[in-house]
């Protein structure tokens, strides 16, 4: 077997071409330099020690950071799927954290298990009521969840009658503080959101009913999916994924602040959505890139704050990335840099 | 009546409403000085909004307004203590920067096609670390300039019209003259009704698009000019959520954020509306100011669901009905 043959034959059937067209290429590329800028500058960062069986590291305080932001874009990314936006996100965590701390310190309920479901239910009114504005009244998503972000605050400092409410409750505190398997639990909760959602979507129709009503509601609504009932049912999930990241950051501080708890982070999660590549003109939806996306942002954070470099770079960095990662999605961008590095050869055209 | 100024109309009596039910509720409420305090405390809003109003009728949104005003105060306040600029010779500076970033913020959005939520979004976060990089401190701003203008007033019916409001009710004039009297406000209208269509019957896109953005930011600058007025400081965490409160405004005064459709001058009356409401919140002394929040967004609710409904033609057909009956109401 000649073995030179043998390689240049796999160098030309292996499609090196199609890779920068796959949507995870450019995601990953740039999670790479991050990583690989990190791994130059300071090898520490991917040091992972095991102190009493739990894990601890810049990669584990990464995932556990990106904890919410993830839990909030995976609701996100199936709401932009069907063609929406949910800015109400950071307003429901405050929601949730309010009613949360509340009912602990009030002592009205005592249970985690309680707790949890009572959250829950709350989160999924408040995703309900945007569902139903959007999917029932036709009210354009934007400003259908611009609703709740304006008084959903206010509703939280309701709740809370203005205070910062904290708290100390054993088990509540262990959804965001907890370790499972060495990981901090809000690390499975994500797992288990993400792998169980995938499933959910993959293995029922539900998925392609998501991507149909995206791209066409009338025609899919012809087909007989019942549109209005499925986004409904997305902004519910957004709304529940709300509650979960509200619980997660709630528990982790010990305390409600209805001012500033989950602030700005719908914009963070949509952010990680497009940065993801999942396009908010809607109609199609990659789960696996929105985590790539989530983990890119909360490690460009993480970078610059174990540089040294002072925190108020953070905005400008990321803004920068952001606009790089929509240019490099744009096609006429991409044609214009092809331009550049490849002029066009002839007139004939035929440069594909 | 034409059903399209139906949603000014509406704005209009809530306004009126809200007005009327304060002066019943407070003594004092309904002094002309309660009332020029109305335009004083909100022009910057009012400006910010109008800018805001011509990019939703465009079809698009800017959320860096905010942190425009905060870029702008910081910014302002560093020329005029630390450089020792003259605020006129700052005001230059900072109004044709802002523009400048409008207009590059339209350029992505129009030549590479980006969406105008992401492009403005990372404008936000830019201009934000920008104000954080510049200072993190409030910066007081000592100068005659400023003296001479906390002290300008014009006294109108017992109240007053401070600089502010001057400046605001020069912009509305501007705004309504360019909305409805040139060929650029027009070419909003016709680019928010319908880009393609408007692109096939001639009207230039590219700088129409690019032109809303930068004017857009020319105004929140102007904004960012008056806020320091009303604060003699910079400070990089000011004007947090302020977009909020602008595209909140524009709406209630009913803009359709599916753009083409919509008055500079309801947005006043968005904006005024919230005034009224902080101003009667903080007349009773007992309700807090979260409420302000949650009244904000029942309004935006009831706004939207209105218009909803006139946009399915309901309120439409109600309408020609009242005409078709034979009502002598004034013509």
């Amino acid at each position: 077997m000649n073995l030179e043959a043998l390689y240049q034959g796999l160098l030309r059937r292996f499609q090196w071409k199609s890779i920068p067209k796959n949507r995870l290429f450019w995601p990953l590329i740039a999670l790479g330099l991050l990583l690989l800028f990190n791994l130059i500058n300071d090898p520490s960062f991917f040091a992972v020690e095991i102190k009493d069986g739990r894990l601890f590291g810049s990669i584990i305080d990464v995932f556990n950071r990106a904890a919410p932001i993830a839990l909030l874009s995976l609701g996100m990314t199936l709401v932009i799927a069907t063609g929406g936006i949910d800015l109400s996100v950071g307003a429901i965590v405050a929601i949730v954290g309010a009613t949360c701390a509340y009912l602990i310190q009030s002592g009205m309920v005592e249970s985690t298990v309680g707790i949890v479901a009572i959250a829950i239910v709350v989160s999924m009114i408040a995703g309900a009521w945007n569902g139903a504005l959007v999917a029932f009244l036709g009210i354009q998503p934007i400003i259908a969840t611009l609703i709740l972000l304006v008084a959903g605050r206010g509703i939280a400092q309701l709740i809370t009658d203005g205070q910062i409410l904290t708290f100390n409750h054993a088990g509540f505190e262990f959804i965001g503080g907890g370790f499972f398997l060495g990981l901090p639990f809000s690390i499975t909760l994500v797992v288990l959101a993400y792998v169980g959602t995938h499933l959910v979507l993959k293995k029922t129709a539900l998925g392609l009913f998501i991507v149909s009503i995206g791209s066409n509601p009338t025609a899919s609504q012809f087909v007989g999916i019942r549109a209005d009932f499925i986004k409904m049912m997305v902004y519910v999930f957004s709304g529940v994924c709300a509650g979960l990241a509200g619980m997660i950051l709630t528990s982790d501080i010990l305390g409600a602040d209805a001012n500033n708890a989950g602030l700005w982070s719908e914009l963070d999660a949509i952010l990680a959505v497009v940065v993801g590549g999942t396009a908010l003109t809607g109609g199609r939806y990659y789960i696996g890139t929105t985590l790539i996306g989530v983990i890119i942002l909360q490690t460009l954070t993480t970078t610059i704050l174990t540089n040294g470099l002072p925190v108020q770079y953070t905005h400008m960095v990321k803004s920068a990335v952001v606009i790089m990662v929509m240019l490099v999605m744009s096609v006429r961008f991409r044609n214009e840099i092809r331009g550049v590095i490849k002029p066009k050869r002839d007139k004939s055209g035929t440069s594909k | 009546m034409n059903t399209k100024y139906l949603p000014l109309f509406a704005t209009i009596a809530v306004f009126l409403l809200l007005y009327g039910w304060g002066g019943v509720q407070f003594e004092n409420f309904f002094s002309m000085r309660v009332f020029t305090n109305l335009f004083t405390d909100n022009a910057f809003l009012v400006i910010i909004a109008i800018g805001m109003t011509f990019v939703i009728i465009s079809g698009g949104i800017d959320l860096s307004v905010g942190s425009m005003v905060a870029c702008v105060g910081i910014s302002v306040a560093v020329m005029i203590e630390n450089y020792n600029l003259h605020p006129f010779l700052a005001f230059a500076i900072i109004l044709t920067s802002a523009t400048l970033f409008g207009a590059f913020m339209g350029f992505l959005i129009e030549h590479y096609d980006l969406p105008p939520f992401i492009v403005t979004l990372a404008g936000m976060f830019f201009l934000r670390g920008l104000s954080f990089v510049i200072s993190l401190e409030s910066v007081p701003i000592n100068h005659s300039f400023y003296d001479a203008i906390a002290d300008f007033s014009i006294p109108l019916f017992g109240g007053r019209l401070t600089a502010s409001a001057v400046i605001m009710f020069g912009v509305l004039i501007g705004a309504i003259y360019l909305a409805h009297y040139t060929r650029f406000g027009r070419n909003i209208y016709a680019l928010g009704g319908n880009e393609n269509s408007a692109l096939l019957l001639g009207v230039p896109v590219g700088r129409t698009k690019i032109g809303v953005y930068a004017l857009n930011s020319f105004l929140a600058a102007v904004g960012g000019i008056v806020f320091t007025f009303y604060t003699f400081s910079g400070y990089s965490l000011a004007a947090m959520g302020l977009e909020l409160d602008a595209i909140a405004s524009v709406v209630i005064g009913g803009t359709l954020l599916t753009g083409g459709v919509g008055f500079v001058f309801g947005t006043i009356f968005g904006v005024l509306i919230q005034g009224v409401i902080q101003t009667i919140i903080s007349f009773d002394g007992s309700l807090n100011s979260w409420w302000t929040k949650i009244f904000i967004g029942l309004l935006l609710f009831i706004f939207i669901a209105m218009q909803r409904l006139m946009s399915s033609g309901r309120a439409a057909r109600f309408v020609s009905k009242l005409r078709a009956k034979p009502i002598k109401t004034g013509n």
